[in-house]
């Protein structure tokens, strides 16, 4: 009962988020029942409209997947934008170095170097945490700013589709990338790609990882208490890393899927932070807290923020609503999701367990001594 | 006529660094007394955007810069209630509940500009205040005395603020709450009121960047803060949560952005390698706080909600 009770808390945080949306609506003059038919509809409609949600929804889980990795190891990722970049730009890399792979082979290369790309530039901030003290949280937000930039040069400049050069329209977007390597539809002659079920199915392994596997004990008892798991023998710093590192590579392959997922079969860009990303590694944060931070409910949570980005564009077609309306509403739900009870208490116990892995590490392998355990545990 | 040139030059980027600089150092600075009261607030840049799209509105409508500044104001204030609700009475996750601050900054103000603006137009932007006397020193009068009213308000701020924090009965309920906030409980401090009015500060100052951003380029579109708001947090921690450092860092920043401009203008960068040079900022800040982790510590109460149970 009381476990019921609790699932309603978000429930009920997003229906004070959407009633400041109406508000939203209102002040920009649009009437808020016409707005929420046309988001309703626009996400869950029609076989098309939910084909759709899905694919918008498969970064989105991927991203929230990843952070309930490094949630659960207490480390903090907000650096899913610049993993999705970079696993995307390793992704595209890839495919242009070695276009005539048979589909079978290159289909799984993709994927894996937007896996490895995005998990590299994860590890840097785990690393910088682990073995400099860095705050992980700024680092990996300047680490955003820095990948975003370095994808503008690689789009403006040295991987730019020479037509755009010839046309002088000079679009930020690369040629159109091999076929051998464009996920294959799981329905024939529809959107919903490969990505879609790779994304549920990574969700999957990230529960196997945590909850089934030595690894994930380690990395969830470094969450728990830092300092037991260090006495216990578990390598804190190097879970940290991994932490990090796994959390970037599920980003950086949500990078490889919009890629290769895509429409255009390209990497493109419209020069802005999220011309790429489509914001989807903020928006990754906002699925896994309202998942609860478990992979399991990310998947039904990733659906409903999808059905959101998917709604706001049929708001835009049909009411001339910007679609900024859903990252707006994003916001509200992040804030009154962790400004309401339940999430509270379990986001404390990650904040506490985040403070005690500072002073562990910072504790440069030591063994604490009692009574600094003791002042240590009263967080 | 070669090496007049150069120092010409040189005299206009400094004057340009120093321009650039002020959103950084007033954003930076309300950010300062914000954590040293033991409240993060990640969502500057949100807050930014928010007052830099309301200023903008309000000046192109009413055509009066002074009601811009006002509202720029009135979101920095109305902001900073709402992160007060949401993190000293609500007790929410900080870093978390900025990250929603940010988001809903940078989609509201995107989202009532398209619908209502529409296509970006020009406003007018402040004029430079020329200090008498001082601003025709040369070269030294041109690059500082000849600065927006921000200008001066933002570097007039560091000394208010560092003396603030040191010397006044508030500065000092300020760190005790921020350091140890049982402590000053039990000295009858009110935690909740002095965090309450650092955060205000803070977004209202936030607001104040926001603002100056919007007023000097004389336009809004989309992202316009363009991450300069997490810039702003880093600084906190880049000037070991001191105004003077915090100044050091945005005037670091600002000339090594005058620089990069300058270099482009003048084609020492090649267009093309631009995109590098633009992650200069936060290279940089991911080196200094390699540099400065461990040798600095933050307010020892620093993202901690605060109750008496």
């Amino acid at each position: 009962m009381r476990r019921l009770v609790g699932g309603l808390v978000p429930l009920g945080a997003a229906l004070v988020a959407f009633a400041f949306g109406a508000l939203m609506l209102l002040a920009v003059g649009a009437s808020p029942w016409d707005g929420l038919t046309a988001l309703v509809s626009g996400a869950f409609g029609s076989g098309d409209r939910l084909i759709a949600t899905a694919v918008k929804a498969t970064p989105l889980l991927l991203v929230g997947a990843g952070i309930t990795i490094s949630f659960r190891a207490s480390v903090v990722n907000i650096g899913g934008e610049g993993q999705i970049v970079m696993g995307a730009l390793l992704a595209t890399s890839l495919a242009l170095g070695v276009p005539d792979l048979p589909a079978i082979l290159l289909v799984p290369l993709v994927l894996m170097a937007g896996a490895v790309g995005g998990g590299l530039w994860g590890a840097v901030p785990g690393a910088l945490k682990a073995y400099a003290g860095v705050n992980e949280i700024l680092s990996t937000v300047m680490l955003n700013l820095v990948a975003v930039q370095f994808m503008n040069y690689l789009l403006r400049g040295p991987l730019i589709d020479p037509l755009e050069l010839e046309t002088g329209t000079r679009i930020p977007q690369t040629q159109r990338l091999s076929d051998n390597a464009a996920l294959p539809a799981l329905v024939p002659g529809t959107r919903l790609h490969l990505g879609v079920l790779v994304a549920v199915l990574a969700a999957f392994a990230v529960w196997v990882l945590l909850w089934r596997t030595p690894l994930g004990f380690r990395l969830r008892a470094v969450g728990h208490n830092p300092d037991a798991a260090r006495a216990a023998g578990i390598p804190v710093r190097r879970s940290v890393v991994t932490a990090l590192g796994l959390s970037g590579s599920l980003s950086g392959l949500a990078g490889a899927i919009l890629v290769f997922g895509s429409e255009g079969q390209r990497m493109a860009t419209d020069g802005s932070a999220a011309g790429f990303t489509g914001s989807a590694g903020f928006n990754g944060i906002v699925t896994a807290l309202f998942g609860g931070l478990h992979p399991l409910w990310t998947i039904p949570s990733s659906y409903l923020f999808g059905g959101l980005l998917t709604g706001a564009t049929n708001l835009q077609r049909q009411l001339q609503i910007p679609s900024a309306l859903a990252i707006a509403l994003n916001g509200l739900v992040v804030i009154f999701v962790v400004s309401s009870g339940r999430f509270q208490a379990r986001i404390d116990r990650f904040v506490d367990g985040r403070r005690n892995l500072g002073t562990a590490l910072a504790d440069d392998g030591e063994p604490l001594a009692p009574a600094e355990a003791e002042v240590d545990s009263r967080g | 006529m070669g090496s007049f040139f150069t120092s010409a030059v040189l005299v206009a980027t400094i004057a340009s660094g120093l321009r650039l600089a002020i959103p950084y150092l007033l954003a930076g600075l309300g950010e300062t007394v914000g954590q040293r009261s033991g409240v993060l607030n990640l969502g500057v840049d949100g807050v930014m955007q928010l007052s830099a799209f309301f200023a903008y509105w309000t000046v192109l409508e009413t055509g009066s810069l002074w009601l811009g500044v006002g509202a720029g104001l009135a979101v920095g204030t109305v902001m900073g209630l709402v992160y007060g609700v949401i993190t000293v009475t609500l007790g929410a996750t900080q870093g978390i509940s900025g990250i929603g601050i940010f988001l809903f900054g940078l989609g509201f103000s995107d989202l009532i500009f398209r619908r209502r603006v529409g296509t970006p137009k020009p406003i007018k932007q402040l004029p430079e205040v020329e200090v008498p006397l001082l601003s025709d020193i040369p070269w030294v009068g041109e690059a500082l005395f000849r600065q927006t009213l921000f200008g001066y308000l933002a570097f007039a701020s560091v000394p208010v603020v560092a003396l603030m924090l040191k010397h006044t009965t508030f500065g000092m309920n300020i760190r005790a709450v921020g350091e140890n906030p049982q402590a000053a409980d039990s000295l009858g401090i009110s935690v909740g009121r002095t965090r309450y009015l650092a955060i205000l500060i803070g977004n209202v100052m936030a607001g104040l960047a926001g603002t100056a951003l919007v007023l000097e380029l004389g336009i809004f579109q989309q992202n316009l803060t363009q991450g300069l708001g997490f810039i702003a947090v880093a600084l906190v921690y880049f000037g070991a949560w001191r105004a003077p450092g915090v100044m050091v860092g945005a005037l670091l920043y600002g000339l090594v952005n005058a620089t990069v401009l300058q270099w482009k203008a003048q084609g020492i960068i090649p267009r093309e390698a631009s995109d590098l040079a633009s992650m200069a900022p936060a290279v940089l800040t991911i080196l200094a706080l390699v540099v400065l982790a461990g040798r600095v510590s933050p307010p020892a109460a620093l993202t901690r909600p605060f109750s008496r149970h």
